[in-house]
């Protein structure tokens, strides 16, 4: 465990996911630090559903995290500039069809 | 009082109970080990308080004389409340506060569970909602009560401390008077008394994960039910009222 990735008590960090309903993804909500992830989901649910925003929760060590570096956005994400072709709006898509 | 109502008594019992807790778990706010915990204690707060405020506005509606639940919250003396006197000692520690929550929303979650079938419709589904808000309190300090009690040697001798201070009063819970008979021979109101068993079935079971013991039972104070407080209480109050006392007609 890095030391930035722990709190003032020793706790280290947890990165906090949270699916709003069933069907959806789980989508990062924040983090948090807690003494394990049994006490992450706990102070998870007290933190970040307490407005019933809530069906299911994923914690993960922020260290167990592998990010991208933010010095390679050009090479990474430039590429996929222009490539209109890669987006399908070129279809028709019937009013009704919501989820799409 | 020449005579007593009994639901009205049962309301203000019920009622009681979870605002001085409430305001007892809010003292937290702003003062908790980590922020994490900070939020937590003030959603339970919030919790037993949103539970009073059910309580007390039915208990209103039984009396028929006009007081609403703030009347009922902020304009009684000390010993107009019927809280259990667990409810009302001070916080003490985080230990205290783990202990007393374990204690408490462990025996509340197993009445409200029996109460959702009472022949009151308005109690039935107050319970249903408070039900699973005390089964999450007592399943996050049983949590802490483990942590503690199987952690540091300090953490370990202030939440024995706290199981030693507040094991007698757990007991009035368990008690019931005429009032309660009236309730449970109606089937407003579940007996406490048939659970107790499984109640210190799973109190036990966390205590000994905990690596904590519970005292012999010996003296078991009872009395705030029917109005018979500590000293501790009337400082509760004063803090609580103090708003609505001093200026009546104030909004917020």
């Amino acid at each position: 465990m890095t030391n930035d990735a722990k709190g003032k008590g020793g706790w280290p960090l947890f990165e906090v996911f949270i699916r709003s309903k069933q069907g959806l993804s789980h989508v990062h909500a924040g983090s948090l630090h807690a003494a394990d992830a049994k006490m992450a989901i706990e102070n998870a649910r007290d933190v970040y559903t307490r407005r019933n925003e809530g069906t299911s929760i994923w914690v993960v060590p922020s260290d167990a995290i592998s990010a991208s570096a933010p010095e390679d956005k050009g090479t990474l994400f430039d590429p996929a500039d222009s490539k209109i072709y890669r987006h399908p709006t070129f279809y028709t898509v019937p009013d009704d069809v919501e989820c799409l | 009082m020449s005579k007593v109502d009994p639901l009205f008594e049962t309301c203000l019992r019920l009622g009681d109970t979870a605002l001085v807790l409430g305001q007892r778990l809010a003292e937290w706010s702003s003062k908790a080990p980590t922020v994490e915990l900070d939020i937590a204690l003030s959603n339970h707060a919030l919790d037993m308080i949103g539970q009073a405020q059910l309580f007390l506005e039915y208990a209103g509606r039984v009396e028929g004389k006009g007081r609403d639940e703030d009347a009922l919250a902020y304009h009684r003396q000390d010993f107009e409340f019927r809280n259990a006197m667990i409810a009302e000692l001070p916080k003490g520690d985080f230990a205290c506060t783990m202990v007393r929550q374990l204690l408490f929303a462990t025996y509340a979650s197993m009445f409200y569970e029996r109460m959702t079938a009472s022949t009151d419709a308005d109690l039935a589904a107050i319970a249903g909602k408070a039900e699973k808000e005390m089964a999450y309190h007592a399943r996050h300090a049983g949590e802490w009560v483990v942590r503690l009690g199987d952690g540091t040697e300090e953490s370990h001798q202030r939440a024995q401390d706290a199981v030693n201070l507040l094991w007698p009063y757990a007991h009035e819970l368990f008690q019931t008077d005429v009032v309660d008979q009236a309730m449970i021979e109606t089937g407003v109101l579940p007996d406490a008394a048939a659970f107790k068993g499984e109640w210190l079935g799973e109190i036990e079971a966390v205590l000994k994960r905990a690596t904590l013991s519970l005292p012999e039972d010996d003296w078991m104070p009872s009395g705030g039910r029917s109005g018979q407080h500590t000293e501790h209480l009337a400082y509760l109050l004063a803090e609580m009222q103090v708003l609505p006392r001093a200026y009546p007609d104030a909004k917020w």
